[in-house]
């Protein structure tokens, strides 16, 4: 009997131990609410006090900035770039560096918990969901608060209409061409069209023992298709969404694309295997000598000149569809900015913004990161970046910036069931382009219309 | 006599006290005991309570809402998540894959590591050879999943050693795509949880055949017994709990099989590959449908703690 109580008396302790963790799991709302309240009121304090008074409060101010960009800069670069922020206002930058993984982690714990750092560095495949979420500040706002003129930014990730990331810099991705393989080949010119690049790719396939281009389907990391594929559409003036929609069923260039793709495949113009490899192995397949060409990061320029001296490669644009004239566009990834929703000092972390996006700092960010700059106006000086990149940057500067899959729900799951498709018809599980096209438009649009 | 009465009421009025006393004291005693011998186990049942019991219930939760984590205001959907989930064309495709994974790698294992376990028990080889063999046996327990993943995605590439070894002896007329195509992939990801599985069983199978009478076997040698009848009688039934033990053990580890799987095919090509691990890690950080995933998982944790029940009966009528 007794032994009986002691055992619901342990049974109650227990459960109120549940109770009281479970409490303080959701007493952030409580707390965020009162934290709201004084928001408020130094909202409203901030308004009616003086613009000298307030540049000594902003004395006091200290944001957190998180991001993975002071790991992969030179030592030191961005703090220096940040205490110079602090020299000019006053307000303190905290930067919590970490690799892009780890960042990831750590930003979309924050965006559950409620606790994300001020300001954050953001890839542009999070800004659907945190956005969504209510995680990130509308930046619209902040910009029409602060009466910036944002016609000079190259860029701006928006969600219902509204500007939530700011790509900062961006890292373009042209065709990287090997060009010893092509003189193997007896190939004399980089193929500028599709016809051409199929003539290549053939002389290539004949006369080396090279694979003429690659793209990787590995379903782990399925951005092959954004990279290595749509890059193909967008440089033919191409396009996969519509109006912010899907736009692949009927959508002729992607069917051509699709289809030149699986031309490659059978013809055995692509690597091997592709269905399990990765893009770091087609880096690795371009680095020792058996890939002529690939579509790639001007990031790995460097590592390819340091692991791979004796390659001789050149940069070019990615071949158009024939008889296509427009201008290209050319697939980019970049290092985005945004201000957390629950930061309490948004207005000090939006000059915080304007003042990396400043053609100066931007221009100097650029260089120092190997990425073309995120302000129209910033001028890099690239003459101590390796010629090539240079050359990169010319022809960057001959198109436009694209990624339809930036800002785009779910973005990776949307490139994995593109992927699964299109695994499928090269297989021959699928009988033409459109129906594949039909498949993936009908496993996108849920997420579309979410 | 109303005196004798009243005295002898008060003398069992007071006998009673005593008792009472001497109950309540016990009781006392034992109540302070008890509360000593729980409060020994609090730390380990707090940490039990938080790390375990928490987010269990937590996760049971959020499979009865819509959406969580992503959505500020989740709304009550009952049972739909495991409707969905369970009439998902992709999960019972999952579930068949997950089970020739789990059971083909039981199998092998099994036999593998027995076979291996036998002759590092074996006399006829001297000690150096022992302790050399038990070393090369032993690695692939060495290696974590990711090292183990870069090595046979190394080696089963179509430019790989596999493919090398194949075609120089004429195995093959073509490269092999191990795991690029969809009719090998999943053998070719069990493979690799073979390889990197069987030590455990090795190991633990050889401290049973070690642990085996000699008496038995004289005894088994002295009727006239040969060498599978000794097996098959002596040995096999005498580490028969280990054996039990290790194959419930590692069909919960395999069913939970995830880097491995996901950082050699990723569940692909298409689906050839997919399991229930993946599959669940797909819907969580992919697609951020945590309440679907939460589902899927709760699913799974319903297959392990079938096995972990017939596991913990084994292990008390073994007791």
């Amino acid at each position: 009997m007794r032994r009986k109580g002691f055992k619901k008396t342990m049974a109650m302790g227990l459960a109120g131990m549940m109770t009281v963790g479970l409490a303080a799991c959701g007493g952030g709302t409580s707390e965020s609410g009162s934290t709201q309240t004084s928001e408020a009121a130094a909202a409203t304090e901030e308004a009616a006090t003086e613009e000298a008074v307030s540049t000594e409060a902003s004395s006091d101010v200290t944001l957190e900035f998180q991001q993975w960009w002071g790991v992969e800069l030179p030592e030191g670069a961005l703090d220096e770039i940040c205490n110079e922020f602090t020299n000019q206002t006053g307000i303190k930058i905290e930067t919590l560096s970490n690799p892009y993984a780890d960042t990831k982690t750590q930003i979309a714990a924050g965006a559950a918990a409620g606790t994300m750092a001020d300001v954050v560095g953001l890839d542009g495949s999070w800004v659907y969901d945190f956005a969504k979420q209510g995680a990130i500040a509308n930046l619209t706002e902040l910009m029409g608060n602060a009466g910036y003129d944002d016609s000079q930014l190259s860029d701006q990730i928006k969600f219902e209409s509204n500007t939530y990331m700011i790509p900062v810099v961006n890292f373009a991705y042209p065709l990287y061409v090997n060009m010893d393989i092509l003189k193997e080949a007896g190939v004399s010119e980089i193929p500028t069209t599709w016809s051409e690049f199929l003539d290549a790719a053939q002389k290539i396939t004949d006369n080396t023992d090279a694979a003429a281009y690659f793209i990787p389907l590995n379903t782990e990391a399925p951005n092959g298709i954004q990279n290595q594929l749509s890059s193909w559409v967008w440089a033919s003036g191409g396009n996969l969404l519509k109006d912010g929609q899907p736009n692949l069923s009927g959508n002729d260039t992607i069917a051509e694309t699709v289809d030149l793709f699986k031309e490659m495949y059978e013809k055995g113009y692509l690597s091997p295997g592709i269905e399990a490899l990765k893009e770091q192995d087609m880096v690795n397949e371009f680095e020792n000598g058996r890939l002529a060409f690939m579509v790639d990061g001007i990031s790995h320029l460097t590592t390819i000149k340091t692991e791979s001296s004796d390659i001789n490669f050149e940069f070019s644009t990615v071949p158009v569809k024939d008889g296509y004239t427009g201008q290209s566009g050319m697939d980019v990834a970049n290092w985005g900015i945004g201000i957390a929703e629950n930061c309490e000092h948004k207005e000090e972390a939006w000059q915080f913004v304007e003042y990396l996006m400043s053609p100066e700092v931007n221009a100097k960010l650029a260089q120092l990161a190997n990425a073309f700059p995120g302000n129209s106006k910033a001028e890099p000086d690239y003459s101590s970046n390796d010629a090539l990149f240079q050359k990169a940057y010319d022809i960057f500067q001959t198109g436009y910036a694209i990624n339809e899959f930036t800002g785009a729900p779910t973005s990776e799951d949307l490139m994995r069931s593109f992927n699964e498709q299109f695994v499928l018809y090269i297989d021959g599980d699928v009988d033409s382009a459109s129906s594949m096209l039909d498949a993936v438009q009908e496993a996108w649009i849920p997420a579309f219309s979410k | 006599m109303i005196g004798q009465a009243a005295h002898s009421v008060a003398w069992l009025a007071k006998g009673v006290g005593v008792m009472a006393n001497g109950f309540k004291k016990q009781s006392t005693k034992t109540a302070r005991r008890v509360a000593v011998s729980y409060s020994y186990l609090a730390p380990t049942l707090v940490l039990m309570l938080i790390f375990l019991v928490v987010p269990i219930v937590m996760v049971i939760g959020y499979t009865f809402f819509d959406n969580v984590i992503v959505n500020k205001n989740p709304v009550f959907v009952g049972i739909k998540n495991y409707v969905s989930v369970l009439s998902d064309k992709s999960f019972w495709p999952a579930v068949g894959h997950t089970l020739y994974f789990v059971i083909i790698s039981l199998i092998a294992h099994l036999l593998i590591g027995m076979v291996f376990a036998l002759i590092l028990n074996t006399r006829y080889l001297n000690y150096k050879t022992k302790a050399l063999f038990r070393v090369l046996f032993a690695l692939p327990w060495m290696f974590t999943a990711s090292v183990i993943a870069i090595v046979w995605r190394m080696m089963m590439d179509p430019s790989g050693v596999l493919n090398y070894f194949l075609l120089t002896f004429h195995l093959a007329d073509s490269k092999v795509l191990f795991l690029a195509s969809r009719d090998l992939a999943l053998f070719s990801v069990t493979l690799i949880n073979i390889w990197s599985g069987y030590p455990f069983y090795m190991i633990s199978i050889l401290a049973g055949l070690q642990g085996v009478s000699t008496d038995l076997y004289e005894a088994a040698a002295l009727d006239g017994a040969n060498a599978p009848r000794t097996f098959f009688y002596i040995t096999l039934p005498t580490i028969k709990p280990i054996l039990v033990s290790l194959m419930m053990l590692d069909f919960i580890w395999t069913l939970q099989q995830f880097a491995l799987i996901w950082m050699t095919t990723g569940g692909g090509p298409v689906n050839a590959s997919e399991m229930v691990s993946t599959y669940i890690y797909k819907y969580a950080f992919t697609k951020y449908e945590y309440s679907m995933a939460s589902t899927a998982a709760v699913i799974l944790l319903i297959a392990c703690t079938i096995i972990g029940i017939f596991y913990v009966r084994h292990q008390r009528s073994e007791a």
